[in-house]
């Protein structure tokens, strides 16, 4: 544990105490912001504040210096109350260059603090690219926010002067300079940042050296300049005891793989092909081998499915990655293995679409793909988590759904959830059922496809065991002996069959928790993925003002909850919002028959609390205009 | 009742059959290939429990459906991710796969390269009729130039693919070639592909009877095929032709370019190539001779022993686990930073 003490002296400056800051961080793309963020967010977890973390970054490594499609930000809201969603708009804008300033002006609040690098602003050249016509630092167009204007690229080479590093070297370490100028205005230890400094540059000492250097020279800074009156401090949130962590969505993920494997006693196959947003989970897998983890990068998303189900043919726990682009890939595979009936977990790490899309921007625009798109009918198992550290618990019941019903199961994600983090209450493993798996070994009236009578899945026996040797396929088989048949009303039970079976999970699930007012009401908003924070958030802030609004979060995409139908039936409008045109919309209106509204938002960004807000209020207008 | 497996070495033929009618045509290649496959598996001394037949689509795939071991008919091309799926997750197991030239060299050219440069230690047989005949005749990859068929009323204009000469520069440990109605030459092959620990690629001539009738019929026809097969044998001189009498010698101007000499005539059996499976470029070179200008080389063309994919990605977990144990989920979710709420 580490405790928030400044190494030097405080000089006497008043300090403020914050409920919530909302800070983003914005740069040019080889900036380093998304570390600089994700420090500062590391640093004020451990000072105990909930928070949210938004990293938004361009799809190009290094897009031209100084362009607008070329920059950066990471955006983090540190509070002492609890938090659901990165902030709507930042109250602290960070901006190292014209073009960062130029894309993120418009989101930060008047009268907001305004960091800018003015070296960056004294390059005309600069201005222009990013649509400047003239410095916008000097002439007052920056009047409405308390702009504070620091030659941050200068006193990063005084820093680091005689360092003996090269121009572009002592100019990479500029974002730590910033940060430590951040870390004084908001109280925070520069500790944890400098053993991430020590660790991840052990190879090269003399940049170590530079970075804590500047580091403390930010801090400094902020210390001795006369440009800041006053300090700001957040106090710890109020949070149920026990040991946290900050977890982002693709770690959650991969963990959850992991302990999904050792709860069913199998040993965890993972096969991926590296794609934005999703090649994290790849990385954070490989890195488990002495949990008996087989990381497999295939040669295509193809490949790295059907290696999947080959090895879950065999007898492991088979799990394959992707965004979306891949799903379309792999569909042809996925469908093999709802045909020969074997589990296997689709991580879906969605981004806007179609085709290639915003590779490094949210979307929940895949639901229908993973819900339809294969041929035949093709029921396969959705589960959706809801925010970043929830990834953990719903990979391990999409684990515990494909294994116990022999099913391929897809497990929606998102580019905002995968990359978004937020403080976790670590569980315990004995906090998790176990769901250990046993193979079929008994030969006596053994074939491939006997069935289960309550789950309907079928035995399950691999290779190795004598006596039930046995073939498979993506041909249609037949009920009673599992060998290839074309038997027209044969095809027809198994039809029935195979869509029965995944309609049967929805025996395991629990109650539905309605937010709000569960017995019923005005307007009920279902959300399903990562739009739960801001769902919520509106949800809570508009029952403060006394409107007639409820919230239910669905986990579960297919099947449904059983329970889903009366719920929605309780209230007099159900709107459903949804990072796409309205894919859960059109399966709610199909499935129950009843009027439910779309609120739709396909700009590659999450929902503002604020939009949801506006939509409630226009809802209910509606309602009572009735 | 539980059956007690027998012991492995009183398997025969029979013990690999299924109770699975056999579905191709009448008169088709791929019966004699099945045949000597059923008769060659005993030999193994492998439990047939440990043996496992991936196939992808066509009339080859339908293979694993007469085998009684484990198999799965898999989708069109993909059968080498597949098999590879099976090894790593089992490495014990002995994994065949089935494929044709459509299969293997069209939809599934990409996996199939990716098998072979892996090196993962499963024995494709590939059968190479020459055209697709599940969809009914249209032409394939290794087709012949100008081949006529349903989709190709003038003649195909794009230029076949060499099987070997692709497994070659896919970096395949063992590549060879048989042909489907020389049954012991094919169980010899075979044998030498089980034994060998890597990828083997057996390329199997197969005549389609219905689509590309004698396709091969100047390599299998009993008049003939002593002047236009080449017998490959490790360490022997390239000799072929009634009696021996011919031989392969390298003449053009660099010496690099395949001439056939006729012993006592205009060579002598010291001018003659000899055989040497370990020699990559020699294997390419003699892969590239081809019917009509020069016999059609049958046997192994390499068998080189490097070190198999899954042996690589298993020493990788064991050495994770040597250095750093077995691993514990509460360590894992408490790594890194984390701070104590009280």
């Amino acid at each position: 544990m580490t405790t928030p003490v400044a190494e030097t002296p405080r000089l006497p400056r008043p300090t403020e105490e914050l409920d919530q800051v909302v800070i983003r961080f914005s740069g040019d793309s080889g900036d380093g912001m998304q570390i600089t963020g994700s420090q500062f967010t590391n640093t004020s977890a451990v000072l105990g504040n909930d928070l949210a973390t938004f990293p938004d970054f361009p799809a190009e490594i290094r897009a031209p210096t100084g362009t607008t499609f070329g920059v950066s930000g990471f955006q983090l809201n540190f509070s002492s109350k609890p938090v659901f969603t990165p902030g709507d708009q930042p109250d602290v804008l960070v901006a190292m260059n014209p073009a960062a300033l130029k894309v993120n002006l418009a989101d930060l609040k008047v009268g907001g603090l305004l960091i800018v690098n003015k070296d960056a602003f004294a390059n005309s050249s600069n201005l222009e690219r990013a649509g400047y016509n003239a410095n916008p630092i000097e002439s007052g167009a920056l009047s409405a926010y308390h702009t504070v204007s620091i030659d941050i690229s200068q006193q990063t080479e005084r820093a680091l002067e005689g360092s003996g590093l090269s121009f572009k070297e002592v100019s990479r370490a500029k974002n730590f300079w910033t940060l430590g100028l951040l870390y004084y205005l908001y109280h925070r230890p520069l500790e944890l940042t400098l053993k991430f400094i020590d660790e991840k540059f052990v190879g090269v000492p003399e940049i170590a050296e530079a970075n804590r250097k500047v580091l403390k020279a930010g801090y400094m800074y902020g210390e001795v300049s006369e440009l800041f009156h006053e300090t700001y401090t957040v106090k710890p949130a109020t949070l149920k005891p026990g040991t946290y962590r900050n977890i982002t969505g693709n770690q959650a993920t991969a963990w959850g793989a992991i302990a999904a494997s050792r709860f069913s006693g199998l040993p965890l196959f993972f096969g991926s092909y590296p794609i934005t947003p999703a090649s994290d989970v790849l990385h954070e897998l490989s890195k488990y081998k002495n949990f008996g983890v087989t990381t497999f990068q295939a040669e295509d998303e193809i490949a790295a499915v059907c290696a999947a189900i080959g090895a879950s043919f065999t007898g492991a726990f088979a799990v394959t990655s992707t965004s979306g682009p891949g799903v379309a890939l792999k569909s042809e595979a996925i469908n093999l293995g709802v045909s020969v009936e074997l589990p296997l977990v689709i991580i879906d790490v969605q981004r806007g679409g179609p085709s290639t899309g915003l590779p490094t921007k949210t979307e929940q625009a895949d639901l229908l793909q993973a819900m339809f798109g294969r041929n035949g009918d093709s029921p396969v198992a959705i589960v959706a988590p809801a925010t970043p550290s929830d990834c953990f618990d719903m990979f391990i019941e999409a684990s515990r759904i494909a294994l116990k019903y022999m099913v391929p199961t897809f497990f929606l994600s998102d580019g905002y959830l995968a990359n978004g983090s937020e403080p976790w209450h670590v569980p315990s493993a004995s906090d998790y059922e176990k769901f250990e798996v046993s193979f079929q070994k008994e030969t006596e009236g053994f074939h491939p496809f006997r069935r289960d009578p309550d789950t309907l899945a079928r035995n399950w026996a691999i290779p190795g065991t004598p006596g039930l040797e046995h073939r498979i396929g993506g041909l249609e088989k037949d009920f009673g002996s599992g060998n290839i048949s074309y038997d027209p009303m044969n095809h027809e039970k198994m039809v029935h069959v195979r869509q029965a079976k995944v309609d049967r999970i929805a025996a395991d699930l629990k109650p539905l928790e309605v937010f709000g007012s569960p017995q019923g009401g005005k307007l009920l908003i279902v959300g399903w993925g990562s739009t739960y924070g801001a769902i919520r958030a509106a949800t809570q802030n508009a029952r403060e003002q006394g409107k007639d609004v409820s919230h239910v979060h669905i986990r579960h995409l297919n099947p449904l909850p059983r329970d889903l139908g009366d719920i929605l039936r309780r209230y007099e409008r159900v709107m459903i919002p949804e990072m796409n045109m309205g894919q859960l919309v059109m399966m709610i209106r199909a499935k129950y028959l009843i009027d439910a509204r779309s609120y739709s938002k396909v700009q590659g960004k999450p929902f503002k609390v604020s939009e949801i807000m506006s939509r409630i209020d226009h809802e209910l207008a509606d309602l009572g205009s009735k | 009742m539980v059956t007690i497996p027998k012991p492995t070495n009183l398997l025969t033929k029979k013990d690999f059959q299924t109770d699975q009618e056999v579905r191709w045509c009448p008169g088709c290649g791929d019966y004699a290939i099945l045949a000597a496959v059923q008769k060659f598996m005993p030999t193994l001394g492998i439990p047939k429990e440990k043996i496992v037949f991936v196939s992808g689509i066509g009339c080859s795939s339908r293979f694993p459906y007469y085998m009684n071991t484990y198999g799965f008919h898999t989708i069109h091309g993909r059968a080498p991710a597949v098999a590879t799926g099976v090894k790593l997750a089992n490495p014990e197991l002995s994994v065949w796969m089935v494929s044709g030239d459509g299969d293997a060299l069209s939809i599934g050219g990409n996996h199939i390269l990716h098998l072979m440069r892996r090196n993962v230690d499963i024995k494709v047989m590939m059968f190479n009729n020459r055209i697709y005949g599940l969809t009914k005749g249209q032409y394939s990859p290794t087709s012949e130039l100008g081949k006529k068929t349903k989709s190709t009323p003038m003649g195909t204009v794009d230029h076949p693919l060499n099987p070997i000469s692709f497994a070659l520069g896919a970096e395949a440990s063992f590549v060879a070639r048989s042909v489907d109605v020389e049954a012991k030459h094919l169980e010899s092959v075979l044998e030498k592909a089980a034994q060998h620990k890597g990828t083997a690629f057996i390329e199997i001539l197969q005549n389609c009877n219905v689509f590309n009738d004698g396709a091969w019929d100047t390599i299998t026809d009993k008049a003939t095929k002593a002047d236009t097969v080449l017998r490959l044998e490790h360490g022997k001189p390239m000799l072929f032709g009634k009696d021996l009498k011919k031989g392969i010698k390298m003449g053009g101007l660099n010496r690099l370019t395949p001439e056939i000499v006729e012993i006592g005539v205009n060579g002598s059996v010291e001018d003659v190539l000899v055989h040497d499976q370990n020699d990559n470029g020699l294997a390419f070179l003699i892969s590239r001779l081809e019917r009509p200008n020069f016999p059609m080389p049958i046997g192994i063309f390499k068998s080189v022993e490097r070190p198999t994919y899954e042996t690589g990605v298993h020493a990788q977990i064991n050495a994770a686990r040597a250095k750093r144990g077995a691993g514990d989920i509460d360590a894992m979710l408490r790594s890194g930073e984390t701070w104590t709420v009280a």
